[in-house]
């Protein structure tokens, strides 16, 4: 970063004729204002703030990071029926991620967009967000007991509401299925033995894809929860056990056991490509989260369905379903604590979510009474898969330290796809890495 | 980027006054600047220079500073002394591969790419058919950015769907270009070669133009033959293009970063310095005092560089 300076690309020529006054000032000022947008982008968090200071009253703003096409115009037309006056600033999902901590600091919209999990605990005990209890006392009811306690940050109270989610499992094509005579497995012996099948019969069983970082999370954690249990994978994610514990090494050492049946050159794949083969039957399934569904159309689209991942060790059954929940929070600088307190009570309401799932359908609301009847077949299953969960994970990457998750897992993860069989060796890097990092 | 601003400033002053008298010209140059031209000066090498400390060398002492604490970005900044140091050297899986491949990436740059441009150029100063049309195309590459460049490596080089191995018919057992740890850096480098080649071709086809027809001439009746020619003659006078060829080679192997980020965001067997400060520093990561060490560690790889190619010119100078 620290070699910005344009390299010197033009020949120290003796000068000829001088330069007039006015164009080394234009020069100058060149200088400046190239300098100026260098500087620009470190403010970024927080510069699009609207300065309508004195307007006060009514008008909420709301910091969105709801940038694709699709959820975009969702939530604009969700929030005009709010019967607030919302300003909506919108920031490339990606750069609203990675600007939040200085965001948060800086001078952020009243209500911003956010994930629960460890990832809204975190800045909920930096004291970056405000304490929303009063509102769980009237919304309280319309929720499960296991999205409140999503929303309840380390002090036990509550800093978070919840929008909508979207469960990962295993997804597959109905039609292909049936042509096979394939059954959905509920054990891993089974998942094995149909994946057995799958290549013999010339598929590549299941697709996977690495390339982002963090798709394969979904298979250490589901691996892990099936494993080891909900228990163990909130406490390794908050780095209260060992990585060098025989259980960790068990869930790499099964995870060892699918690879061969799994897509090659996980690495070099975005999610996108991968889901395209299980579109175009090439692949038999594919764990991802319900987003998948973006990538597909019409005929197929319908075709799509998704059974949960198998059970691994009978104690723990099916139990746990990997469920990111994404919401809401208001900051800690709110300038109109009363109107983004109400735009919250809004959004908590059935209405909101159903305003917003009917334009963008890869999702499931949270509220309990939300109007399921518009769902699709796959939107209801998805619901009756979280309904009968006993425990709701986040992801790998929301369930523990960002710094870890990033810095830490990716890099792991992805040299495990590489070369599964130093088991050992990787579970030592991760824990002294993560030593130092939960030290910190 | 200023072009000498000490010499305008006099020539100015100089303009403006009228013709004087012997002794008032002898004090004017004991005296040599007015009021006027010194605050010219000031403004002209005041605003680069505040520029300058406030834009390079603030940040990078800050980073020094930085280097050894710890901070998230949000609580108290605390001193650990060298603790990021040893943790990066001795617990930091990406980062000795990081440094592998910026020194990889430079002697790609250095011992290929750069003599091929070298090569390319000598040959289209040879005046043959469609040079025009040659030089465009070799030189297209240096105006696409280098995230444009990483997307037509997606194209290319997919495993998958990719361009590389439908050609090489490679689609059973198809190449993982991007996604093997072991080729991707050279996939990469072939891309960015293929630029850089561009840039250079131009610097030196330009210095070629330049060179008096003349010395050649006089090395040819002297029974030089071409290659002689070429290196006892005509590359010695290339020397201010070799400096600017070599510092824009190093600069582009050190600060290589965008290329990498579109295709992977670095990672898996392309992870370079650049990129671990930004995985570290910017996003929720936020481990800005881990971060700042390895910037502090590029910093001192490229001062390094510098630093022997600056004594290298200053002995040669003083040859000369």
């Amino acid at each position: 970063m620290a070699n910005v300076q344009p390299g010197r690309t033009v020949p120290p020529v003796p000068s000829g004729p001088t330069p007039s006054p006015l164009s080394r000032r234009r020069l100058l000022g060149g200088a400046a204002y190239a300098a100026g947008a260098l500087a620009l982008p470190v403010g970024l968090a927080g510069c699009e703030k609207p300065t309508e200071g004195g307007s006060g009253g009514g008008t909420v703003t709301f910091g969105s990071n709801y940038s694709d096409e699709v959820p975009k115009k969702a939530i604009a037309e969700v929030l005009a029926n709010s019967g607030l006056d919302v300003k909506i600033n919108t920031v490339d999902h990606n750069t609203f991620q990675e600007n939040i901590t200085r965001y948060l600091q800086a001078t952020p919209d009243d209500v911003f967009t956010w994930f629960s999990g460890f990832r809204m605990q975190y800045f909920a005990a930096q004291g970056l967000a405000t304490d929303i209890s009063d509102i769980w006392q009237t919304i309280g009811g319309d929720f499960s007991a296991a999205m409140k306690q999503a929303s309840t940050g380390t002090d036990g109270k509550q800093y978070f509401v919840p929008f909508y989610y979207y469960p990962w499992a295993l997804f597959y094509r109905k039609s292909l299925f049936q042509e096979k005579g394939y059954q959905v497995p509920t054990t891993w012996d089974d998942l094995k033995a149909l994946a057995g099948k799958m290549k013999s019969d010339g598929l590549i069983p299941i697709a996977m894809a690495d390339k982002d970082g963090w798709p394969a999370m979904g298979t250490f954690d589901y691996v892990n929860m099936r494993t080891n249990g909900y228990d163990f994978h909130v406490s390794l994610m908050a780095g209260k056990e060992s990585w060098e514990d025989s259980r960790v090494k068990q869930v790499f050492t099964l995870w060892r056991e699918l690879l061969p049946y799994c897509q090659p050159g996980a690495n070099g794949r975005t999610w996108q490509e991968a889901a395209q083969s299980l579109g175009q039957k090439q692949t038999g399934m594919y764990l991802l989260g319900m987003f998948v569904g973006q990538q597909f159309q019409g005929e197929v689209a319908a075709d799509l369905d998704f059974f949960p991942f198998p059970q691994i060790a009978e104690a723990h059954g099916q139990d746990a379903v990997e469920a990111p929940i994404d919401g809401f929070m208001i900051s800690s600088k709110v300038k109109n604590v009363d109107g983004a307190k109400e735009l919250l009570r809004y959004l908590a309401s059935a209405k909101a979510q159903n305003a917003y799932l009917k334009s963008d359908p890869n999702n499931v609301a949270t509220h309990n009474g939300a109007d399921t009847s518009g769902y699709s077949a796959l939107q209801k299953k998805a619901v009756e898969l979280v309904g009968g969960a006993k425990q709701i994970s986040q992801f790998l990457d929301r369930d523990t330290r960002p710094d870890f998750a990033s810095t830490v897992m990716i890099p792991s993860l992805q040299s495990f796809l590489n070369a599964p069989d130093d088991v050992d060796g990787l579970c030592r890097r991760i824990e002294s890495q993560k030593k130092t990092i939960f030290a910190s | 980027m200023t072009p000498t601003p000490t010499a305008p400033p006099v020539e100015a002053g100089r303009a403006a006054g009228v013709p004087r008298s012997p002794a008032r010209r002898r004090r004017r140059r004991i005296g040599r600047f007015t009021p006027r031209d010194i605050a010219v000066i000031g403004l002209l090498l005041g605003l680069p220079l505040l520029l300058d400390l406030g834009l390079i060398w603030g940040p990078a002492l800050a980073s020094i500073g930085l280097s050894f604490t710890s901070w998230d970005g949000l609580g108290e900044i605390r001193p650990v002394g060298l603790d990021n140091y040893v943790n990066i050297v001795s617990n930091y899986p990406p980062f000795w591969p990081a440094v592998w491949h910026n020194l990889l990436w430079l002697a790609f740059l250095g011992l290929v790419a750069t003599p091929f441009g070298l090569f390319l150029a000598v040959l289209l100063d040879r005046e043959m058919r469609f040079t025009r049309f040659y030089q465009t195309a070799f030189y297209l590459p240096v105006v696409l950015s280098l995230a444009v460049v990483g997307f037509l490596a997606q194209l290319i080089f997919s495993r998958d769907y990719g361009v590389a191995n439908a050609i090489l018919g490679r689609t059973d057992n198809p190449v993982d270009w991007l996604g093997d740890p072991s080729i991707n850096l050279w996939s990469v480098l072939l891309l960015v070669g293929w630029r850089h080649v561009g840039y250079v071709m131009l610097l030196y086809l330009a210095g070629l133009k330049a060179v008096d027809p003349v010395l050649k001439e006089a090395a040819a009746i002297d029974g030089a033959n071409e290659a002689q020619t070429f290196f006892r003659v005509v590359f010695p006078t290339l020397r201010p293009v070799n400096v600017i060829v070599l510092v824009i080679t190093v600069i582009e192997a050190l600060r290589a970063f965008d290329v990498v980020y579109a295709i992977n965001r670095g990672r898996n067997g392309l992870e370079l310095l650049s990129v671990l400060v930004t995985d570290n520093i910017v996003g929720e990561a936020s481990r800005i005092g881990y971060g700042s060490a390895i910037a502090v560690i590029l910093l001192l790889i490229s001062t390094g560089f510098i630093a022997v190619y600056l004594v290298q010119v200053f002995r040669r100078e003083d040859e000369a």
